[in-house]
């Protein structure tokens, strides 16, 4: 191997690079554009849910009610109603998610000391959001039980008495049990397994689309020489757009990262010569730009978003679907990038993660090494 | 170089595709400065010839050897030793003219020092003095043939191989391109060149003619103008010319018949009977014969004569 023409072709790549405006976009503004569609787009919060209201009553008691609802962050009372067709309306189009309809003797029977229902109506066309609505509607609607209790039992001259247990949750990791924290750091995974294979998938490919290619090999170059050649700007590249989108995360969407950089630069090197490699695989197999980068949409993106661990926990798939997963790169730099921001946890519990990505990156670069042969076909 | 050592040495050399057949048992030598040209129709088997010989593309069977070495075995020693320019044009057209010769000299591994001298010598030759920050791509295509060829030249190598490299190129583009393929050829480099066109290949020391995979002749230009047409040659000029060569197909003593610009060459057995038989023969067809005249030879006759005398064995074989 020569070094001086390795850097030839590095050099040359660069100058491809700079030259060519899709390639600046897709390095610069990929990225950032990546980080902010999802870091926004893909929100798992339950937060300002639209809820209508039917009060039957209309007494002091059952407004006061409907005024903790409105009091909630997670809930945003737009309308109150008079009748039962209008909510149906406003569920039936999606202009509200809950509707909570208050009984005509709902103060009466609340004085009298009897149970009273309330009733919920719950737009459950997405689960998730519908469960996370029941539970936070009950909590609401049990603060504010638990209040008439504690009133009546003054009222009445006795003794308040406390509920013999009561959970003291503390939430670790992610205070706010926010998914920002959760998403984001997820989403630097998402933009290295794209911007890696896709800026590579595409200079094999082009060289063959051009002509270029049938030079190139007449020269006495090697194909490790160009493999490497190739492959080094672009792992610069990806090293740099990693500190972007980490360095976005942590200043834009004020995501903590208390892990260690070593840990954090060490796996991203590694993921970065699987994708790198991966792309390179497909530009050799592919010969075409257009296919090259089809291929490694498929191959790459939907496996990242998906099977990751991303949006779904691994351990909540079908064990088929989990065996899997552990052959989507993705899913092992997942693992450390989160833990690295969240937990800060130390480089022995990762290790695994950490020695997957290692044989993954060997076995890659070996493969792709043997699939460029210098021969046209 | 030692002189008995052939610069390119091919021996049964068969490529196939598949069931396909593009090069069928050739074999040629081409000595050390010497300008070889490979002639023949499109889709002869030119290109897959030249790209055996360059380590791109593996033989199917046979030898080939270019200064000394097998390209099958010994494919990147062979890359060091020669320059290659493909049909297409093939430099980076998003680099710079400069950046082209600076990218091709690292392939080529010319050393450092000496790198700025041989750009230097490139865009001399290539009369790009001047436009060395100029995009490749808004070249015209002569001065990026002549750049294409400068930076096949980087290296210095013993042996060039050009394949079709003035296709599409203008005629002075293509005269100043040729002249520079001789000074090469002086300064003791083999040129390698395929083409189709016949005046091209006059410029050449010998030719091989290839023919649907076959080499069907060999020699210097005059050799093959005196060998290979079958009897003598006749210029017709007359009108019409279609009826005309019609006509003359089937004339008394006539061997072929073929359309050369406005004329057409009519191979017969004896020129000088042949002259007013031929003149007598037209006038009673109602052609107006305004010129008939013994010629010698030109290499696009010879190429005819040959092909067509190949077609007729092939057609031959399989009527029997």
């Amino acid at each position: 191997m020569k070094l001086h023409r390795l850097a030839a072709i590095a050099i040359k790549e660069v100058l491809q690079i700079v030259r060519d405006a899709r390639s600046v976009g897709i390095v610069v503004a990929m990225p950032v554009a990546m980080m902010l569609v999802f870091g926004y787009g893909i929100s798992l919060d339950v937060k300002h849910m639209p809820v209508y209201v039917f009060d039957r009553e209309g007494s002091q008691q059952s407004q006061d009610l409907l005024k903790h609802f409105q009091a909630s962050e997670y809930f945003d009372v737009k309308k109150a109603v008079n009748n039962y067709p209008a909510l149906v309306r406003a569920l039936d189009n999606g202009i509200c998610r809950l509707a909570i309809v208050v009984p005509h003797d709902f103060s009466l029977k609340l004085n009298a000391g009897r149970q009273v229902s309330i009733q919920a109506l719950i737009d459950a066309t997405d689960s998730n959001t519908a469960n996370i609505a029941i539970a936070y509607s009950q909590a609401v609607i049990q603060a504010y039980s638990q209040r008439v209790q504690v009133d009546w039992i003054r009222r009445h001259g006795q003794k308040e008495i406390k509920p013999p247990i009561s959970v003291e949750a503390r939430t670790w990791f992610n205070e706010g049990l926010e998914s920002m924290p959760n998403i984001v750091p997820g989403v630097v995974v998402i933009v290295m397994a794209v911007i890696g294979v896709f800026l590579t998938a595409l200079t094999i490919a082009r060289e063959w689309e051009r002509g270029t290619m049938e030079q190139l090999i007449s020269t006495p170059v090697t194909e490790l020489e160009l493999m490497l050649g190739k492959l080094a700007p672009y792992f610069v590249i990806g090293m740099l757009d990693t500190c972007l989108c980490a360095g976005f995360g942590i200043l834009w969407f004020g995501v903590p990262f208390r892990g260690s950089w070593n840990v954090f630069f060490i796996s991203s090197a590694l993921f970065l010569i699987v994708v790198l490699s991966l792309g390179y695989f497909f530009s050799v197999v592919a010969k075409s730009q257009l296919a090259a980068s089809q291929i490694s949409l498929f191959a790459t993106f939907l496996p990242a978003f998906l099977l990751s661990g991303f949006l779904f926990p691994i351990d909540q798939m079908p064990v088929a679907i989990q065996a899997v997963t552990y052959f989507v790169p993705a899913r092992y730099y997942m693992e450390i990038i989160r833990n690295s921001f969240l937990k800060g946890s130390p480089i022995t519990i990762l290790l695994n993660e950490l020695l997957a990505l290692a044989f993954l990156s060997c076995l890659l670069v070996f493969v792709a090494t043997r699939i460029f042969k210098k021969k046209l076909t | 170089m030692d002189n008995a050592v052939p610069s390119v040495f091919v021996k049964d050399l068969v490529r196939k595709f598949g069931d396909f057949v593009a090069v069928d048992h050739i074999s040629f030598e081409a000595q050390p400065g010497e300008i070889f040209g490979f002639l023949g129709p499109n889709g002869a088997g030119k290109s897959t010839t030249i790209r055996i010989l360059c380590g791109l593309l593996r033989p199917t069977s046979g030898e080939a050897m270019v200064a000394g070495l097998d390209v099958a075995r010994q494919s990147e020693a062979v890359r060091q030793k020669i320059g290659y320019m493909s049909q297409k044009f093939s430099l980076y057209n998003d680099l710079k003219v400069i950046e082209n010769i600076k990218f091709f000299a690292g392939m080529y591994s010319v050393p450092e020092p000496i790198i700025p001298e041989r750009a230097d010598w490139v865009l001399e030759m290539a009369g790009l003095k001047g436009r060395e920050s100029a995009l490749t791509g808004t070249l015209a295509t002569g001065w990026k043939q002549r750049l294409a060829l400068g930076c096949a030249l980087l290296h210095r190598p013993p042996i060039l191989f050009l394949d079709e490299p003035t296709s599409g190129v203008d005629p002075v583009s293509r005269r100043q391109f040729w002249e520079l393929i001789h000074r090469m050829a002086a300064d003791g480099v083999t040129v390698f060149v395929t083409t189709h066109y016949m005046d091209e290949a006059e410029y050449c020391a010998r030719l091989v003619l290839i023919y649907r995979g076959k080499v069907v002749a060999s020699g210097s230009p005059s050799e093959l103008k005196s060998g290979a047409v079958k009897g003598e040659l006749l210029l017709v000029e007359c009108e019409p010319l279609g009826k005309a060569l019609e006509v003359l197909q089937t004339g008394p003593s006539v061997l072929d018949a073929a359309i050369f610009g406005n004329a057409i060459h009519v191979v017969v057995t004896k020129a000088a009977e042949a002259v007013p038989d031929l003149t007598k023969y037209l006038a009673e067809h109602q052609i107006a014969v305004s010129k008939i005249e013994p010629i010698s030879p030109t290499l696009e006759d010879v190429f005819v004569a040959l092909t067509t005398r190949q077609a007729e064995s092939v057609e031959e074989k399989k009527v029997r």
